[in-house]
């Protein structure tokens, strides 16, 4: 019987479906793709599953009921080479479950793969980076990293988000698994995906195509709002960083080190594309694409010394001494 | 050639050194000693494999673990892959093919002996290369050693700017090389059964392990090509200036996927083949009856190898093809399970009616047969494009390829070892050990593998050195370690049991199961030259008509 400790395992995941907490769980969807999913998926797995119980009890009954009864039993059973009728039907009912289950495929692969996008959708181009997201919203003139946001969508009237998904080096993957199935990021082969939030909330994710040394640490976060909060957040990321005359001697490092080869900020003379752009770094909650928490401690390790937080990170270290450590941590606090 | 054409493996000719002996095992073009060196060799490979996976099992039993750094762990799994594959599974069952197609269809040698040699040799010296790479793989840029590009080295992480060094060469070349070997054995194999067989022995004779054969050679040729060709274009490309898959000078990452796979899949069906040989062999013998349906099952087995050419971007569903694209692998990847569900239904009536004996070559297809079926199930789930957005690279497709190649392949391949070895090396292999090594695979891989599928839908992808608490893998991924290690604790077993039987083994006799196909019906192990008087066959079954003249299977053709 140990066969059905498989049955047992989709039925165990199933079961720790909870909507509530922030998860990655692919049966606990919470957006239009996510749910379509899951609702085909169901059906495959019934379908496979009566298959899984038929044969399986054939066989366990094949193997109990012909065992031979004793060693020394000496003739032969009675010689069978085949049956044509039995060979048919074992044929063609399998052909007609494999009908089924592609029409069923092909209906929702359409419906999803070939969704017209609606005029209020939101754009927003993701850019996979060896290891950690851009997100540019080109209606809006907001570039971040790491962190997207979207609005939550309102069944009603449906505010969905279009991805735009490309490379600026290896293949990555862009999978939240509550809220859509994943899709690649693939250098010269631009992608298209969305997703329709039903809820407020963080989801997560993580890349899943594997990209260099830490694809394991380049994780992913939505937060999804409701508009209005939205909005606030898109009119906060359009302002240029803050100019503050208190924290310009750490300014000051941070444009005459090669901090701003790869960095942009805002406003200043910043404006390097290679690394996650800093404008708005302490209105996100992790660093180094989600490997730590943003707290001054951690920023300060990433630093000094990235390979303690993200061993293999293109992120170097930057040896800076301790007074212009501290500057610089003064100016990336005002970073809002 | 050895000088003595009649030594034969496992019985030492006295006054011989230890010298001469080595010379004679590696200088042989006897398709018996070539075949046990491919077997040995895979062998060799699944314990360095084995313990690669044990070190990347060791780093996953819990969330932020440190064993090894992520370095480390992408070379680990890259090579993992590229061993179990190219230089585990497909050794071990070219190894069977060199060793049982000539006896069974009554041929003293394979057609090619000379080049067999030279195949072996090149498939050899391609681990050996792959594996060097630890040495040399760090080249003149001190990057790296190991191939760390996953053994699919999708592009453009194998291009200069991502990979420099040689370790990706040392990956390149080695499969690339191995590949040749691959593809001079194909050619043999399918030279070997269309000119070699006995009087008699016409195509529907023939038992349905060598049809397999021949259909898994027809398919290395066609997918081992492309991977070739791939190989090359890689090369122009790292050190020629080409830009075939050279993304930031226009080149595509999609192309080398399409090449990859359409060697790829077909490779999963190259290995899969043989074992349904082992199956449809070992079936039969301890259920006392003929196979079922066996016009039936040859076409299958052909549909199977047609079929297969045509599914290989189901590898692909989340790279972006269109909605037709995504459409037409989809069915044809459904359509595969069509001839494969047939092949189960004939394997469960060749049981029906019989007088089925548990022995261990007949354990481990049973364990086949559940497992194969499950793996089958999960493949058609995934086939299903939607669905497969979410399982696509995850740990469920891990668990899902794993069940074919261990669940399946390596449980058919076990089978075959229990059963065959006692015809080339005379002795049989011991009982009890083989329960032990049955049984502790048993829990550990249900262990492993059906509880691996759940961190993958629980969102954790493939891949990952490491991954984050509080998601629900800890607790998966430690009982998914345990089930490894218990699997490891029966791979000893079994080498011990193929070590000590081999000197202190019950003799075999020339036909320890009763069966019915040619290469029983010479002594254990076969003389150089096989069979004294090449025989002649009436039927599928020589040797059931041979030992029951009153109701031979060639009244019935």
């Amino acid at each position: 019987m140990y066969s059905f400790a498989l049955l047992f395992c989709f039925m165990t995941a199933a079961a720790a479906a909870d909507p509530a907490s922030p998860g990655t769980n692919v049966f606990a969807p919470q957006s239009t793709p996510a749910r379509s999913i899951l609702h085909l998926s169901t059906f495959v797995l019934t379908v496979t599953g009566l298959i899984f119980v038929v044969v399986f009890t054939l066989l366990v009954y094949s193997i109990s009921k012909f065992r031979a009864k004793s060693a020394a039993e000496n003739s032969e059973p009675a010689q069978v080479y085949g049956s044509t009728q039995i060979e048919l039907a074992w044929t063609i009912i399998p052909v007609l479950i494999v009908v089924v289950l592609f029409m069923a495929t092909a209906r929702v692969l359409h419906a999803m793969q070939d969704a017209p996008e609606p005029t209020n959708a939101i754009d927003v181009t993701v850019i996979g980076h060896q290891f950690w997201w851009e997100y540019r919203y080109p209606q809006l003139g907001v570039v971040t990293a790491n962190e997207l946001h979207i609005p939550v969508s309102d069944p009603a009237h449906p505010t969905p988000t279009f991805l735009q998904l490309l490379s600026a080096d290896t293949d990555h993957s862009f999978w939240i698994p509550e809220l859509a199935g994943k899709t690649d990021l693939v250098p010269n082969h631009p992608n298209r995906m969305w997703m329709d939030p039903e809820h407020t909330g963080t989801f997560l994710g993580q890349c899943a195509q594997y990209c260099g040394t830490q694809h394991a640490k380049m994780l992913l976060r939505v937060s999804v709002d409701t508009p209005a909060d939205f909005a606030e957040w898109i009119r906060e990321q359009q302002r240029p960083a803050v100019a503050d005359e208190r924290v310009a001697a750490g300014r000051r490092v941070f444009e005459t080190t090669a901090c701003i080869n790869c960095h942009a900020i805002n406003g200043t003379v910043a404006s390097g594309r290679f690394g996650p752009d800093l404008t708005h770094l302490m209105s996100r909650s992790t660093i180094a694409a989600g490997a730590a928490p943003n707290t001054p401690e951690s920023l300060r390790l990433w630093i000094q010394n990235p390979e303690a937080i993200k061993r293999g990170s293109l992120m170097p270290a930057m040896q800076l001494s301790k007074s212009d450590m501290d500057a610089l941590m003064d100016y990336l606090e005002t970073l809002r | 050639m050895s000088s003595n054409a009649i030594t034969v493996p496992g019985i030492p000719v006295e006054g011989k050194t230890w010298i001469e002996t080595l010379h004679e095992w590696v200088t042989t073009v006897d398709h018996k000693r070539l075949g046990i060196l491919y077997i040995l060799y895979g062998l060799g490979f699944l314990v360095v494999g084995g313990v690669e996976a044990l070190i990347i099992r060791i780093q996953l039993m819990h969330s932020h673990n440190d064993f090894v750094s992520p370095q480390v762990f992408n070379r680990l799994f890259t090579m993992h892959g590229t061993t179990m594959i190219f230089f585990m599974v497909m050794p071990v069952l070219f190894g069977f093919a060199n060793y049982l197609v000539p006896l069974m269809i009554g041929a003293r040698d394979m057609a090619f002996p000379r080049l067999n040699a030279f195949s072996f040799w090149l498939s050899a010296f391609g681990g050996l290369l792959l594996y060097f790479s630890f040495l040399g793989g760090s080249g003149l840029y001190g990057a790296g050693n190991a191939p760390d590009v996953g053994w699919w080295a999708y592009a453009p992480l194998g291009a200069r700017a991502f990979s420099p060094g040689h370790s990706t060469d040392y990956w390149t070349l080695s499969t690339l090389v191995s590949g040749f070997g691959s593809i001079g054995t194909a050619i043999n194999i399918i030279a070997t059964i269309i000119c070699m067989r006995c009087p008699g022995m016409k195509l529907g004779r023939m038992p349905l392990q060598v049809w397999l054969y021949l259909v898994m050679a027809g398919m290395v040729l066609i997918a081992i090509t492309p991977l070739s060709a791939a190989q090359i274009m890689l090369l122009v490309d790292r050190y020629l200036g080409g830009h075939f898959f050279d993304t930031q000078a226009g080149g595509s990452a999609v192309l080398w996927m399409h090449f990859f796979w359409i060697f790829g899949h077909p490779e999963v069906y190259v290995l899969v083949i043989p074992a349904f040989g082992f199956v449809s062999e070992i079936i039969p013998v301890f259920s006392r009856k003929p196979i079922f349906g066996y016009p039936v099952m040859v076409a299958a087995s052909v549909g199977i190898g047609f079929l297969s050419l045509s599914v290989w971007a189901h590898h692909m569903f989340t790279v972006g093809m269109n909605s037709y694209a995504n459409s037409f692998f989809a069915i044809t990847t459904m359509a595969v399970g069509i001839p494969t569900g047939i092949k189960i239904f004939n394997w469960i009536g060749t049981m029906w009616g019989g007088r089925i004996q548990f022995k261990l070559p007949m354990l481990f297809c049973l364990g086949f047969l559940f497992q194969f079926l499950i793996a089958g199930l999960t493949g058609i789930i995934q086939a299903s494009v939607p669905v497969d957005w979410q399982l696509s690279l995850s740990y469920f497709v891990v668990a899902h390829f794993h069940y074919v190649i261990v669940g399946g392949i390596l449980f058919a391949t076990f089978g075959a070892f229990y059963y065959w070895y006692p015809k080339i090396t005379g002795r049989m292999l011991n009982e009890t050990l083989g329960k032990w090594h049955f049984w502790l695979l048993l829990i550990g891989f249900h262990l492993t593998f059906d509880v691996m599928h759940i961190p993958g839908l629980l969102g954790m992808p493939r891949r990952i050195y490491t991954y984050e608490p509080g998601r629900g893998w800890d607790t998966l991924n430690l009982i998914v370690s345990i089930g490894a290690l218990i699997q490891a604790v029966a791979i000893l077993i079994f080498v011990w049991n193929l070590i000590i039987s081999y000197f202190k083994g019950a003799k075999a006799g020339n036909d320890p199961w009763d069966a019915w196909t040619l290469e029983w019906s010479t002594s254990s192990p076969p003389p150089a030259y096989n069979f004294a008087t090449v025989p002649v066959v009436a039927s599928a079954r020589p040797l059931w008509d041979l030992k029951h003249p009153e109701d031979p299977d060639s009244q019935y053709e």
